[in-house]
């Protein structure tokens, strides 16, 4: 009998043990490094959520859930104080302490793409083996949605020096490092092979603290596919079982598929014009920039040129960000564009200059080739450049064109880092209106930004953001064009849809494959 | 012959040196690599010291003469996108160039001469036609595309074939050199590219070696050997393809470099990580130090590969002496 039981039991765990699930996946591009302090980059955050576990992550609702944190509280309005997991290694089996995630902060006030996102962050004091106190200089809203980012790296691994002589825990972006080719935190995967630009080979870490997780991936062979078409084929031929991005061009196709799902979402990346005051006189009235904005007709633009891998737009941050406010719709109304550059006194139109990048945004030229069309009915007659991204940066900066396109997907996933970045008077000291080429500045909106960093009560917060974009609306402080969607298909018996959510960060640890 | 390489040796370095130069002044038309290498939040002044510490401020003149005094000691600098040196990185991707270039090469050298010195033979044969046909389209279709339609037919209709990647590896020289020849994977991974490679290139080589063939035969020492009795065979593999192979291999030398061009399409569109694809992104991320690299890399190998076919033009014809020989 007791035989015959055990025969049964191991029968039933037969199917869970027997099936080791292998997730082919191919991106357009692989982490730019090993180290995950090297880049702020989509692609380094995505690869820091399969190799390290944050303190806390979003959830597909834009909350927070506890990970490597197991709870926290504010202690004082620059004090917020981290209850770690007990019991949690690393790949190489250190256990995971305080003392890392001190370290961690440390390393991330050294590197030169994150040192400005914890800027307000002062020190991460051990209270003891796992209570972390993370403090800030002034009160601050964003210490969750930064502790996101807060990945603990192994702080043993990455400290002394090299077999090249050279300290393991240097930063180093364009030549040998330590961390650059190794790697050691406490994720679902841990790293087998890494062939830059062609492999990335991740095994399950059998040690991983999260039994609950439903995931059984127990491996994952990541091979950067760029060129879209080739993407879409290694799908569609079995050859791997997940792709993102999708490239719009072929939603139609994968639909009609039966053995591939396609998911997209609206993402934070929105794309806007922004109409320069200071070169070109008529956009410093009002009028003109609100009837630029009523020609550019974003909603008719986003069904016949991006058919359905965009969200047209009427502000900068989309619907679950603190300051959305549903009042503010796309204009789109050309008789009342015209009426309004007849009360400017422009009724004959005037000529303009637009730059716009040709391979950075989806489908950016025509867009901006359409945009051309619609400024004509109005009799703004534009002269149109477009530059490669490699070149556009530099051109953008020094201001070559009245008219300049840009897109912008917030770092910190939170509303005011858009007005920040592309509203706020620009400011060489403070940094604050960094890719304002439009040189829109207005003291009300600058104030509520500066009255936000630091305001704590979320609901107030969220007040004053949506006057931002309010603001911002009323005054045609830019012309909002769209939201890009995110776009990621697999094949069936993959379940995709569980793991994504709107930051492009998928949980493949939580991934279950049939 | 000695004199002859050594002669040759200094034009190569001459050619590179051009190159160089040339890869140098088109550099910044390529755009600004600290921005690909950083996020776009990051303040303008770590930009400025990134583009400081990297020397991309100093005179093009200035960091030109920097890079020829590396590269004479064998460093052509690093890649900003591989974060090691970039020869390294080239070296890493050649086999996978070498071995797509080579079996398009033997696929072309197999094909073309049966099928051209047949076309040339018969003229007005059904077969004939119909290879001078094929071979038009061929001709006519952009490589690009000809290999999505092998993509869409072999890997996503049939499922025969892997459409992207080398497949399994075998290291060879201690890893230096990983090959795909030797696995059955491997194979399969390389037909479809191969394929594509050559269905660019074998037209062309049809119709020389067809051309060339015609014309030989209307030549009167081939009369003569007729009127002498010689069997067809004798005269039309011995005594008239002989003398076709000489522009032959003059056009495939200079065409082998062009063959490398094609890689970058081909390369991109099967995702196989060799020389070609590394060209694409390069360009794409702004890593001019690759760039610059890749392009002496190539200019060398274009001086060898010529240098080549000069001696081996010399043993086809005798009478052809390479220049240095008296």
């Amino acid at each position: 009998m007791k035989r015959l039981l055990f025969v049964l039991v191991f029968c039933l765990m037969l199917p869970t043990m027997a099936h080791a699930k292998t997730l082919k996946l191919a991106m357009d591009a692989d982490p730019e490094s090993l180290d995950p302090h090297v880049q702020l980059s989509g692609g380094m955050l995505q690869y820091s959520h399969m190799v390290f576990d944050p303190l806390v992550r979003f959830t597909k609702e834009g909350g927070f859930e506890p990970r490597l944190a197991e709870k926290w509280e504010i202690i004082d309005p620059l004090t917020t104080r981290f209850y770690l997991r007990k019991g949690v290694k690393f790949h190489t089996g250190n256990d995971f302490t305080a003392k890392d995630v001190a370290w961690t902060l440390d390393r991330l006030k050294k590197s030169d793409d994150f040192k400005g996102l914890f800027e307000p962050f002062t020190v991460a004091e051990a209270v003891d083996d796992h209570t972390v106190d993370l403090k800030t200089s002034k009160p601050y809203a964003l210490v969750l949605a930064m502790a996101t980012y807060l990945f603990p790296m192994d702080s043993a691994f990455y400290t002394g020096t090299d077999d090249q002589g050279k300290p393991k825990d240097a930063i180093v972006k364009t030549d040998h490092s330590f961390a650059n080719k190794n790697a050691s935190g406490t994720g679902p995967f841990k790293l087998v092979k890494r062939e830059h630009g062609v492999v990335l080979e991740l095994d399950r870490f059998a040690d991983y603290w999260d039994k609950t997780s439903p995931g059984n991936v127990s491996k994952i062979v990541f091979t950067p596919i760029p060129e879209n078409a080739a993407r879409v084929a290694a799908l569609l031929s079995g050859g791997v079982d997940w792709i993102q991005p999708v490239p719009p061009q072929d939603y139609p196709r994968l639909e009609k598929e039966k053995n591939i799902q396609l998911v997209t979402m609206p993402g934070t990346r929105i794309i806007t014009f922004q109409l320069n005051q200071k070169r070109k006189p008529e956009f410093a009235d009002p009028k003109v920039r609100l009837a630029i904005d009523y020609a550019i007709d974003s909603v008719t633009m986003v069904e016949k040129l991006l058919k359905g891998a965009a969200t047209p737009a009427g502000q900068q941050g989309p619907e679950g960000m603190a300051g959305f406010d549903p009042a503010l719709t796309p204009r789109q109304d050309l008789e009342k564009a015209k009426a309004l550059m007849k009360e400017a006194g422009h009724e004959k139109g005037f000529e303009t200059t637009m730059i716009c990048t040709n391979n950075r945004y989806v489908n950016d030229e025509k867009i901006c080739e359409a945009t051309v069309g619609m400024l004509a009915k109005i009799g703004i007659k534009v002269a149109l450049t477009t530059y490669p991204k490699a070149q556009y940066w530099d051109h953008f900066d020094a201001q070559i064109a009245d008219i300049q396109l840009i897109g912008w997907h917030p770092d910190t996933e939170d509303s005011a880092n858009y007005s920040e970045y592309l509203l706020m008077c620009p400011n060489k000291d403070t940094g604050f209106g960094q890719y304002n080429s439009g040189n829109y500045c207005n003291k009300e909106l600058d104030d509520l930004l500066m009255q936000a960093a630091v305001e704590t009560d979320q609901a107030k917060r969220s007040e004053m953001l949506r006057k931002v974009e309010r603001i911002a609306y009323e005054d045609g402080a830019y012309v909002p064009l769209h939201w890009q969607n995110l776009s990621w298909a697999a094949r069936k018996g993959v379940h995709l849809e569980p793991i994504v959510n709107i930051m492009d960060f998928p949980y493949f640890g939580d991934l279950v494959i049939d | 012959m000695i004199a002859f390489l050594i002669r040759r040796l200094l034009q190569a370095c001459i050619v590179m040196g051009v190159i160089s130069l040339i890869g140098f002044s088109l550099r910044h038309t390529v755009g600004d690599p600290v921005r690909e290498m950083y996020g776009m939040s990051v303040s303008a002044e770590v930009r400025a010291e990134a583009r400081e510490r990297l020397g991309l401020n100093d005179p093009i003149i200035v960091q030109y003469f920097r890079f020829l005094k590396n590269a004479v000691q064998g460093d052509l600098g690093n890649s900003l996108f591989y974060q090691k040196p970039a020869l390294e990185v080239i070296l890493s991707k050649a086999p996978a160039t070498l071995e797509l270039v080579f079996t398009s090469a033997l696929l072309i050298t197999l094909l073309s001469v049966p099928c051209g010195i047949y076309s040339a033979i018969h003229p007005r044969r059904l077969l004939s036609r119909i290879i001078l046909g094929v071979s038009t389209v061929g001709v006519s279709v952009p490589v690009f595309f000809t290999a999505l339609m092998c993509i869409s037919l072999f890997s996503i209709t049939l499922g025969w074939l892997p459409s992207f990647g080398r497949g399994e590896l075998t290291p060879l020289f201690g890893g230096a050199w990983e090959t795909g020849f030797l696995t059955w994977s491997g194979i399969k991974h390389l037909i479809m590219p191969s394929f594509a490679l050559t269905s660019i290139m074998l037209p062309l080589f049809i119709r020389l070696v067809r051309a060339e063939m015609m014309e030989v035969l209307q030549m009167d020492y081939v009369k003569y050997a007729r009127a002498k009795g010689l069997s067809e065979r004798r005269i039309y593999w011995v005594h008239a393809f002989r003398n076709t192979l000489l522009p032959v291999i003059t056009v495939g030398g200079v065409q082998l470099g062009i063959l490398i061009a094609f890689t970058i399409l081909t390369e991109t569109v099967f995702n196989w990580k060799g020389l070609g694809g590394m060209f694409k992104e390069a360009v794409d991320r702004g890593d001019t130090s690759l760039l610059v690299a890749y392009m002496v890399v190539v200019g060398a190998l274009f001086v060898v590969v010529n240098t080549v076919v000069d001696v081996i033009y010399g043993m086809v014809n005798p009478m052809v002496r390479v220049v240095g020989r008296k």
